[in-house]
């Protein structure tokens, strides 16, 4: 009898330590991240580097065992570029799956959508979307990693001046990206001394744009085009410039930051100036930049990983998954305390530049940010100066 | 407004034109055979472009476009054995909504083949900046393949359908399918021809447009909106009627530009293709005789 006891009390020791090794790694648990992202659609093209960026974070992190024992789940969601998907998956992200933050969306109209429902549930937002809208003002989850539009638009305006360039015309894209652009070249145009001779915007399928060139060479005061879009036809008007053998300077958004569009243009796209993040011109930068670290290792990664060129887009991702970790990091699967890490980061090197968050900025970038760049032999090098 | 200006903005429209052109020849093949508008028309057009401009790192650019149109030809029969051989007597509008299904499957399967990034053949002949010149006029060699390739389309298909046994029966299904089916003639196969030919079509307009407007797996529902509408205006069915108003459409458009900004290009477009339909409701060079024995 009194065997047995002691039989039964040592079993039952060994099913609690048996269980209790069983019930380990959940104790340790998972950390829900959500992502929102336009994977397919209209803007795949930053949707799908963007996704893949983030989830080759996650995988890494987790290959080397998680952050403080506990595995991170990222929960992408695509919305095909529709605002209203973007809505009802942030609510689904915030509700029932609990995710500690939200990464995305991908454009700008899907971020603004989405800003609202991120306030309301109180859970940080790390938009990968260009427009100042969403941070401006502030909203208290609310953050983005990709470089403010008015940084792209002075920078070109500044290189106006040095060239001496007062009469200009401006393209652009009928889509969120283009239409924001345009109306911020106008507004800043007049404090630089720039007149805008004729401002046009065309249908983002556009196939082919030689009747708009022909108008606008047929102004003979126009010293230089700027041309502000997300869509092909970036390629294509630097086609129809140069076919009509107008030889104007072109300038483009940091949209053009995609070496596809520069390769698409061929020999036409030589000489484009336009203002991006440096990942563009990694292996120009000298060692000392406090970016090339993070530039290169995001660069090898996502190459050797994915087999296709790292764009800029996928570094949005990339940036906001790395402050995301690293609050989760301080913040654990805290909701609160990461949206208090992330905006207590500071001189964070991140892929789009020298991130410092605070109250009152939650985007953390400064106009070096960017750097003007030019196409040389079908290839970006940082710009020099005529 | 000066003659260089003029001409200028001529070839423009001509450019414009010509591409709209070669993919309304398409939707007329399968409108004659069946008379249906095959909605996926628009992906044939973009499956010619990816699958050439892949091809082109295997082989030389001609054979690359001779392989990315028999292919695509291939993948048109399959897709009508597939989907619409076997339907008993279908309607006009559920054949219609088959093939949105069909572009909606297209598109998505380029998508994961091909990736979201923009690609393009090279230049069939100089580079992207290489232009004849007539006086202060520029227009790019590519411009001239295109209306070249439409050309031949229209004269090949004219022949086909006159002259040969095979355009006959194709022509004898359109007319009246029960009487065809009494003269022996295998109706089912002449639908499926005509999938393989309007595929066919499609692929080597996407080839000859693809250096100029670009190739992305999305690219055919634009092309294919505008070439339907060419199609229309011209009277359905017809293809030579279809290059001149593509044409026609492509000078309209590129004016248009001149006097109202260029977002309104399309509202343009559209609402002259109104009013022209409103005055003769079987387009352009259609014969409302021949249009009143159609289904629609």
């Amino acid at each position: 009898m009194k065997r047995s006891i002691k039989c039964l009390a040592l079993g039952g020791a060994a099913c609690c330590l048996a269980l209790s090794t069983m019930l380990a790694p959940a104790w340790a648990g998972t950390v829900k991240v959500g992502a929102i992202f336009a994977v397919t659609g209209p803007a795949s093209f930053l949707g799908g580097p963007e996704a893949r960026s983030a989830q080759m974070i996650v995988d890494e992190i987790n290959k080397a065992g998680g952050i403080n024992g506990d595995t991170i789940e990222l929960i992408v969601k695509d919305t095909a570029g529709h605002s209203e998907k973007a809505v009802s998956f942030a609510k689904q992200l915030i509700e029932e799956d609990k995710v500690v933050a939200i990464i995305g969306p991908s454009t700008s109209g899907e971020s603004m959508a989405v800003k609202k429902i991120a306030e309301a549930g109180k859970t940080t937002l790390i938009s990968c979307a260009a427009a100042e809208v969403i941070v401006n003002p502030v909203a208290k989850h609310v953050f983005k990693t990709p470089q403010k539009d008015s940084f792209a638009a002075q920078m070109i305006f500044e290189e106006m001046q040095r060239l001496g360039i007062t009469t200009i015309a401006i393209t652009a894209g009928n889509d969120g990206f283009g239409k924001a652009g345009k109306a911020q070249l106008e507004k800043m145009a007049p404090t630089y001394g720039v007149k805008v001779a004729i401002s046009e915007t065309y249908d983002s399928k556009a196939t082919d744009l030689s009747a708009l060139v022909a108008k606008l060479k047929s102004d003979v005061s126009i010293q230089a085009v700027i041309n502000w879009s997300v869509v092909p036809a970036q390629a294509i008007i630097a086609k129809n410039m140069r076919q009509v053998g107008w030889e104007v300077p072109l300038f483009q958004s940091h949209g053009f930051g995609n070496i596809k569009y520069a390769q698409a243009a061929g020999v036409a796209a030589e000489g484009i100036i336009f203002p991006c993040g440096r990942l563009l011109v990694v292996d120009q930068l000298e060692e000392s930049n406090p970016q090339k670290a993070r530039l290169v290792q995001y660069k090898s990664d996502y190459e050797t990983k994915y087999k296709e060129d790292a764009s800029a887009f996928g570094g949005y991702a990339y940036d906001a998954m790395n402050m995301v970790v690293e609050a989760i990091k301080k913040g654990g699967n805290d909701r609160a305390k990461v949206r208090d890490a992330v905006e207590g980061l500071e001189n964070f090197a991140g892929v789009g530049g020298m991130f410092s968050f605070s109250p009152a900025d939650h985007n953390g970038l400064t106009i070096d940010s960017f750097a003007m760049m030019t196409v040389k032999d079908g290839a970006f090098i940082l710009y020099q100066g005529k | 407004m000066s003659p260089d200006l003029f001409f200028q903005y001529l070839f423009a429209g001509i450019t414009y034109g010509s591409i709209y052109a070669v993919v309304a020849i398409g939707f007329n093949i399968i409108y004659n055979a069946t008379g249906i508008i095959n909605f996926a028309q628009g992906e044939f057009v973009m499956l010619g472009g990816m699958i050439s401009i892949s091809l082109l790192h295997f082989m030389p650019l001609p054979l690359a476009i001779a392989s990315a149109v028999a292919l695509t030809m291939l993948i048109g029969a399959a897709i009508e054995i597939l989907f619409i051989r076997w339907l008993q007597s279908p309607s006009v509008m559920r054949m219609i909504i088959i093939t949105i299904g069909i572009s909606i499957l297209l598109k998505e399967v380029a998508l994961h083949i091909w990736g979201e990034s923009i690609r393009s053949l090279p230049y069939f002949y100089g580079n992207e900046i290489t232009t004849f010149s007539i006086g202060s006029v520029h227009i790019s060699p590519q411009v001239v393949w295109v209306i070249l390739a439409s050309a031949v389309m229209v004269a090949g298909l004219n022949l086909f359908f006159k002259s040969t046994p095979i355009g006959r029966e194709m022509r004898a299904c359109s007319a009246n399918r029960t009487a065809a089916l009494l003269c022996g003639i295998n109706a089912r196969n002449m639908v499926t021809l005509s999938f393989m030919l309007s595929a066919g079509i499609g692929a080597l307009a996407g080839c000859v447009m693809s250096p100029i407007t670009y190739t992305q797996y999305d690219s055919g529902s634009a092309l294919a909106l505008k070439g339907f509408t060419v199609a229309i205006l011209g009277g359905l069915g017809n293809s030579g009627a279809a290059v001149l108003a593509g044409i026609l459409l492509g000078i309209i458009e590129a004016f248009s530009v001149s006097v109202v900004p260029l977002a309104f290009q399309d509202a343009i477009s559209i609402a002259i293709l109104l009013v022209i339909l409103f005055v003769k409701p079987h387009g352009l060079f259609g014969s409302g005789d021949a249009a009143r024995l159609k289904d629609f």
